[in-house]
């Protein structure tokens, strides 16, 4: 079963803003592993290879924090979803 | 709200923040509990092991109201090779029915359930409010700043029960952040399956189930364990790879979980089930020495928050709730003597050392670097012991001694006698 598939199962609120960002894109260009991207079991980080960005979708963050932790330069800004907004578990 | 003043906040409607609120008002103290979620559990993620030990101290016989899923009867423990499986587990008919022992649980139903009982007792819940800071004068904690549109709450005492996030210690300068060797990250799937099934697949009566730990190969190599836990109508089935090795082996926990799905013991097990949701969490590994200062000046911290987690025995609900009710006891004393100073809370940190809490988290205190320093229990002994006992089994014409020569050579070739000697001997150390 594909990931995106899964995901389509879990239900979201998806606030307009983001409840995380990269703190400073410079940090991300020189990071060579990017764990963040492989680490996320969500898929929300991708690397945008053309502006050399790396680019999070909070829309479907699962809020297990693991992008927060595995940074090895601490760059991630890593907030919870305002009040009401973000996964909603039917079972958890 | 800002003029109102709670004897105490607890931040996250979880076991442990729940069951210290629960405490706290059987004693006739003001309480709210803050939910950042829409109710309370929306955002709660456990592998699915609830023990009834010792909830039933603050809620007697909970279990006949609560929404439990199945009684666990049978504890499975399998090692994985890339084939199969070796394995051992208890059954008995004295972890269930009268008094079970554990249940398997949705904690977005229980812990709602649980918020409905706080309720009860007098606890104020608000929900989808997400605490954002706590309030803070000359040292001392005096309230939380939240996303409400009135946002402040002014209280005597805060129960920091944010989970294993807790962003709130963090802020508060309790411990630095966590490091990736500290926590494990966790994915799980439910997937649906008529009750006969689960019932003729796993051999229980109706209302009974089983729990299966997964440790092995499937990890690649990396830190991690795996569950696979019967539901009422569903099978809970998921892994956590510890986030240092993650990041070292380049892993990508979906795809294990994906991989572990179609392992030759798992699959008939989960056969024809639909998967229902797809979840993810943290679960704190740090063991004794990640657990920071449980309280202070105006706090005090419970459950995940607090790092409360016995990964040996996968045993943290129940570590939640123990610090929940020791917590919320002790501010029960400290409203009677008027003191929410560090002095006035110490007792938390004395109850906690005092219970099973503490004293199993030290009995295991080495076990975490052990793991991480000993990568052979997971890139080679699960493969060998699964392929020793497979040789000793398999009928061929080679005598029996030969057989046992052969598991030797297999051991010396893959581990060494004297290496697979030590780690016997050490295992036995580490977990005295």
């Amino acid at each position: 079963m594909k990931l995106e598939d899964k995901l389509f199962l879990v239900t979201f609120n998806a606030d307009n803003q983001s409840h995380i960002s990269v703190k400073d894109q410079a940090i991300c260009a020189q990071c060579r592993e990017k764990p963040c991207i492989n680490g996320c079991p969500a898929d929300c980080w991708e690397h945008e290879k053309e502006k050399n960005e790396v680019l999070v979708s909070f829309e479907g963050c699962l809020e297990c924090g693991t992008c927060r932790i595995i940074c090895p330069h601490g760059n991630i800004d890593w907030k919870y979803p305002r009040g009401g907004f973000g996964v909603k578990y039917k079972f958890g | 709200m800002a003029d109102e003043k709670f004897d105490a906040i607890v931040v996250g409607a979880g076991p442990a923040g729940l069951t210290a609120a629960i405490a706290m008002a059987q004693a006739g103290l003001e309480v709210a509990v803050l939910e950042r979620g829409a109710f309370a559990g929306s955002k709660n993620v456990m592998g699915g092991i609830f023990y009834r030990h010792p909830l039933d101290q603050l809620l007697p016989e909970f279990w006949k109201q609560a929404p439990v899923e199945r009684a666990i009867v049978e504890q499975r423990y399998w090692l994985l090779g890339p084939n199969g499986h070796m394995g051992g587990g208890v059954r008995s008919q004295s972890f269930a029915p009268e008094t079970p022992n554990c249940w398997s649980v949705f904690r977005s139903k229980f812990d709602r359930w649980l918020s409905e009982q706080a309720e009860q007792a007098g606890v104020m819940l608000l929900t989808e409010a997400t605490v954002e800071s706590l309030l803070q004068e000359n040292g001392k904690v005096v309230g939380v700043h939240t996303s409400l549109d009135d946002g402040d709450l002014n209280a005597e005492v805060v129960v920091i029960a944010d989970g294993v996030n807790s962003l709130l210690l963090r802020d508060l300068g309790v411990h630095p952040e966590i490091k990736p060797n500290q926590v494990a990250s966790s994915v799980k799937e439910i997937i649906s399956l008529p009750a006969e099934k689960i019932a003729d697949r796993f051999n229980v009566e109706p209302g009974q189930g089983v729990s299966i730990e997964l440790f092995g190969s499937f990890t690649q190599g990396a830190v991690g364990l795996g569950f696979l836990y019967s539901n009422q109508e569903s099978i809970s089935l998921g892994l956590g790879i510890l986030v240092s090795d993650l990041a070292r082996l380049k892993l990508k926990t979906s795809d294990i979980l994906e991989a572990l799905k179609e392992h030759p013991s798992i699959r008939p097990l989960i056969a024809g089930g639909k998967t229902e949701e797809y979840l993810a969490h943290l679960i704190p590994e740090g063991g004794y020495h990640a657990v920071p200062r449980v309280s202070g000046e105006g706090w005090v911290a419970v459950g995940d928050a607090a790092m409360l987690v016995d990964n040996l025995h996968r045993e943290g609900s129940n570590l939640a709730v123990k610090s929940g009710i020791l917590a919320g006891q002790t501010i029960v004393r400290a409203k009677e003597k008027g003191d929410f100073s560090a002095a006035g809370l110490a007792g938390y940190q004395q109850a906690l050392e005092a219970s099973f809490v503490m004293k199993d988290l030290k009995k295991y205190r080495r076990l975490p670097h052990w793991l991480e320093s000993s990568p052979q229990f997971f890139n080679i002994y699960p493969e060998l012991m699964n392929d020793a006992g497979t040789e000793f089994l398999t009928v061929d014409g080679a005598g029996k001694r030969e057989k046992q020569n052969r598991i030797l050579k297999m051991v010396s070739r893959r581990r060494g006698l004297w290496g697979a000697v030590m780690d016997a001997v050490k295992g036995g150390l580490k977990l005295k």
